[in-house]
């Protein structure tokens, strides 16, 4: 399937990803609403990793054994076995936050505001590319299948 | 109005050349029919021609024939003349009053050598000796112009229709193995002698149709090997080329379609290797002298004539043979009109050249 | 000092209903304007430390942020303008020569944009470039008076070694230490799939940069930096820097910030120690000692190279052009005072030298007259900024264009001339590792692949509007130009005839 990949050689850490992941998970879907009015705030899917020589923006690798999904205790994290796509159902969910500490990258968060959920990549493919990758200034996240 | 040399004139026009293959001569009424059912390539504002094998008689000398505004511009030119040729006969150029030809200038010829004291201290080719005097007489001779300067070779040439020009000089009466004429369609002049075509240098002479767009660089092309564009003319730019090439460079005629119509990169790179590094360096070295824009063109020469169109054949050229004659026009009505049942008849493709040549010459 | 008589030179302007306070603009500042307030909340800027860059601009998701030029301004004069005054300051407070980076921003003027080109109307056909072949390429190097063919029509004479370019334009001399790797990469990369040439300036050569050897230029400078046989058998045409436009006379000056692991290897230099050529050649006082040079260099790589030597123009070069033609150069490079730099001293940038149409024009009517020009290629830069400066160079006898501030424009320069800082935000004029990989070549080599694409683009629809159907039918073709508010002079020396005429 087609993954979200970082390549640290080009990430500058800017964070955009963070701001147009944010954008398109709001209600409003406007970046300026998103983040300066809409309440609650919503939460960005991605994490960017910043340090003194290497960035990389980090996301749900959608694992083909994803441990998230064997954690989950209400059966609302499912991995969909023809698209490979690992999704939260958020109705289903109850925020016991299991699948935080399954995850072994860190890359499902807490989203308290929108109903003690837990949120995470959800591969927002409205046209072509995710959000993150379509913003991304230096191409240094690549949507691409690797197997 | 500004005439030709003192402002660039474009323009349109006929074209039309018999050549006997055989070297027979033929006088010069077939060359004026053909040109004249061209008419309406023309406008009354230029026509000519030019005969090759016309004065056997003074084969070895250099027939100039010049057009005087004034006697006082006669007078200082043939004081030139006598200071740098030997002239063996001298006189005005017969022609007849023709309706349509008026305000023609004086027309004189004078067959000459060149005074071999003066060739001697030039230090310079016959050739070079007579194509530098020609430009000097042209360049800086007000009033004088030498429109032909070649051996048992002349061009006759005016403001007027070309077939009514062609009567004027009385062309029925010359014979000739090449004949090629001219009809012109200037855009804006206000019809000078000089500037109707053919253009000649030596033995050369050049009839074109045309306008060509590489005008400037072909001119300051040549200008860096002493040949004044006095005239601006697409024509004589083309002709100084020539020149260049098969006299001072001494390349071949077909070396010389190679350069100034030169086949196109993706041509070339179809190519055999050896051909490929030939026409690389045919357009390195020679690149000022590709004509580019539209064009057709006659060169004449002693014993045969070339007709060459541009790359893309933007200009018509149509050429026909039957027997030992090779006819070329701008349309195929102006050979057919002369030449009932050709053999032959064909349009040659952009860049592709006609040669005629004269057996047992070059 | 405490007391700055001057003030900031830009003003960054907020709209507080747009900014999301995402900070992008802070992490991409490298000189720390932008910074997020954490006791307000608030974005903040230290306008002082401001270039004009745009980066933050660029980057912005919510396009909350302008940057403009500081309205503060002093009592009107027409003598002592804002910048004459400014500049005294910044001088009397620190003692220093005042540096600036890319071209001339005076207002002399620029010629390109007086001429104007012809096209055919009626008695000329112009050409359809979509549906007719149109051809742009262009042979450099030397060229033997005359050919010679044998009586079955095959060439006898013995070709100089000659570069083709596909389009007439090749990316101008810029160093590996002046500019980055990255940058480099994307240059030498585009020059070779564009089938043109780029030029390694005067850094030397990174090893792996040799692979591009077909379409690189190997400079040799007054500083013999990366200099060796290898080099110089490295490229595919050697060019000999004895000036460049910007800084007429100047040496250069790398400073030892830039001169990392790489630049040191490259230029065969110890880290960290500054990069200074001499503002001459030492071996080349003269005329003669070029020559020298240029058969030592052809004696190294056997005559199968052609030789540039590139001057800046200057009052005298026909002379000095006609001079380099006869030591024995292939190629006359001139650059204008208007072409770029990393740093020159903006006195000498801004006030010595001559615009490159005029030198251009007097170069090649010189070497015209001297019946040479056939001999040898000319090339030109210094401030050539699209298809049409170079249609008009070509027209007034140029056979090809340096581009170099265009090439960087292309990849993002924003023109704020602090390329001697070292501080490029653009990933461009920088050795900062944490700057060099803003510029990812995959994206800089494509945007110079579509800008000298769509250049040669244009150059066949004007080359066609023309009638014509190969560039060097416009080489030195000044009828096909017309001055445009141009006095006689000027008229005269570009050799072209005024609008109208």
């Amino acid at each position: 399937m087609k993954k979200v990949y970082a390549d640290e050689k080009w990430c500058l850490g800017c964070g955009l990803c963070n701001v147009y992941c944010r954008t398109c998970h709001s209600e409003t879907n406007d970046i300026v609403k998103a983040h300066n009015f809409e309440e609650p705030r919503p939460k960005s899917r991605l994490h960017v990793e910043t340090g003194e020589k290497v960035n990389f923006a980090l996301q749900c690798r959608h694992c083909d054994d994803p441990k998230c999904v064997t954690a989950c205790i209400t059966g609302a994290m499912q991995k969909d076995p023809d698209t490979g796509l690992v999704t939260n159902d958020t109705d289903r969910c109850v925020g016991c936050w299991t699948c935080v500490l399954a995850c072994p990258f860190g890359a499902i968060v807490r989203d308290e505001d929108a109903g003690k959920v837990a949120a995470k990549c959800d591969l927002c493919v409205k046209s072509g590319e995710p959000e993150c990758v379509k913003h991304c200034p230096n191409n240094a996240l690549k949507f691409e299948d690797r197997e | 109005m500004k005439k030709e040399g003192e402002i660039r004139i474009p323009s349109g026009c006929a074209i039309s050349g018999i050549l006997n293959k055989n070297g027979e001569r033929i006088n010069g009424e077939d060359i004026i029919t053909s040109i004249e059912l061209m008419r309406d390539r023309s406008n009354g504002l230029g026509g000519g021609f030019a005969a090759y094998g016309i004065y056997p008689q003074y084969e070895d000398l250099y027939a100039l024939h010049i057009f005087y505004d004034d006697l006082v511009s006669k007078a200082s030119t043939e004081d030139f003349l006598n200071r740098h040729f030997e002239i063996e006969t001298a006189g005005k150029i017969p022609t007849r009053k023709k309706k349509g030809i008026d305000g023609e200038p004086l027309i004189w010829r004078y067959f000459v050598l060149p005074r071999r004291f003066k060739l001697h201290e030039s230090e310079l080719k016959e050739s070079e000796y007579v194509a530098r005097c020609v430009f000097r007489i042209n360049g800086h001779y007000e009033g004088a112009y030498v429109f032909s300067s070649g051996k048992n070779m002349g061009a006759f040439k005016g403001v007027g229709y070309p077939e009514d020009i062609g009567r004027f000089f009385m062309l029925e009466t010359y014979e000739a193995y090449l004949w090629t004429s001219h009809g012109r369609f200037p855009t804006n002049t206000p019809g000078w002698w000089g500037g109707a075509h053919p253009f000649t240098l030596l033995n050369w002479s050049v009839v074109h149709n045309g306008e060509i767009s590489s005008y400037d660089a072909n001119r300051r092309f040549v200008e860096m090997y002493g040949y004044d564009c006095t005239l601006q003319t697409d024509t004589e730019v083309i002709t100084y080329i020539f020149d260049l090439l098969l006299r001072k460079h001494k390349l071949g005629l077909k070396q010389a379609v190679e350069i100034m119509a030169t086949p196109f990169w993706r041509e070339i790179a179809l190519m055999s290797e050896e051909d490929q590094k030939k026409f690389e360096a045919i357009r390195a070295v020679y690149s000022s002298a590709l004509i580019n824009g539209p064009f057709s063109i006659i060169l004449g020469f002693e014993g045969g004539m070339l007709a060459l169109n541009d790359r893309i054949k933007l200009r018509p050229l149509v050429a026909a043979e039957k027997g030992d004659t090779l006819y070329v026009a701008s349309e195929e009505a102006a050979i057919r009109v002369i030449c009932s049942e050709p053999e032959r008849v064909w349009s040659p493709r952009g860049g592709e050249p006609i040669i005629g040549l004269v057996e047992g010459r070059r | 000092m405490s007391l700055q008589l001057g003030w900031p030179d830009y003003m960054v302007i907020r709209d507080e209903n747009r900014c999301i306070k995402c900070e992008v603009c802070a992490k991409q500042c490298a000189n720390e304007v932008h910074k997020l307030d954490s006791d307000y909340d608030k974005m903040m800027a230290d306008e002082s430390k401001c270039v004009n860059c745009h980066r933050c601009v660029a980057l912005c998701p919510t396009r909350a942020l302008k940057i403009k030029v500081n309205d503060l301004e002093f009592k009107p004069n027409a003598n002592w303008t804002g910048s004459a005054i400014k500049e005294i300051y910044k001088q009397a407070s620190s003692g220093g020569v005042l540096l600036s980076g890319m071209g001339n921003t005076k207002p002399y003027p620029v010629y390109w944009d007086k001429m104007l080109i012809n096209a055919s109307q009626v008695t000329n056909p112009s050409i359809d470039p979509l549906r007719e072949p149109m051809e742009t390429s262009v042979l450099l190097g030397r060229k033997p008076e005359k050919l010679e063919f044998d009586k079955d029509g095959k060439l006898k004479t013995k070709m100089p070694p000659q570069v083709k370019l596909d389009v007439p334009v090749m990316f101008s001399a810029m160093s590996f230490g002046s500019i980055s790797k990255n940058a480099h990469e994307a240059l030498a990369r585009a020059a070779t799939d564009l089938n043109i040439m780029y030029n390694t300036g005067e850094g030397g050569l990174a090893k792996e940069f040799y692979q591009y050897g077909p379409n690189t230029i190997v400079q040799i400078a007054s500083g013999r930096f990366g200099v060796h046989p290898e080099y110089l058998n490295a490229g595919a045409m050697l060019e000999i820097k004895i000036g460049q436009g910007a800084k007429p006379g100047i040496g250069g000056h790398l400073p030892g910030e830039k001169v990392g692991e790489a630049v040191s290897k490259a230029r065969m230099i110890p880290r960290g120690s500054d990069a200074i050529s001499p503002a001459p050649h030492h071996d080349i006082y003269s005329i003669e000692d070029l020559r020298q040079l240029i058969y030592s260099l052809k004696e190294a790589t056997n005559y199968t190279k052609p030789v540039s030597v590139k001057i800046a123009a200057v009052h005298n070069s026909p002379a000095i052009a006609s001079g380099i033609a006869r030591a024995g150069a292939d190629i006359i490079a001139i650059d204008g005072f208007r072409g770029g730099t990393g740093a020159a001293p903006s006195r000498v940038r801004d006030n010595v030298g001559i615009p490159i149409e005029l030198a251009l024009a007097a170069v090649d009517q010189r070497l015209r007259e001297e019946s040479i020009r056939n001999d040898v290629s000319l090339v030109v830069g210094g401030s050539i900024r699209n298809s049409a400066d170079i249609v008009k160079a070509i027209a007034l006898g140029a056979d090809a264009c340096y581009i170099a501030s265009s090439a960087l424009i292309a990849v993002g320069c924003h023109m704020c001339q602090n390329c001697y800082t070292g501080k490029c935000n653009w990933g461009i004029a920088t050795q900062r590792d944490d700057l060099v990989k803003r510029l990812n070549p995959d994206i800089a080599y494509e945007r110079l692949m579509n800008l000298i694409t769509a250049w040669k683009h244009e150059i066949e629809e004007l080359l066609g509007g023309m009638g014509i159907n190969a560039i060097e039918s416009l080489r030195g073709n000044r009828l096909m130009l017309r001055g445009i508010g141009l006095n006689q002079k000027e008229l005269d020396i570009l050799g072209i005839q005024h609008a109208g005429e």
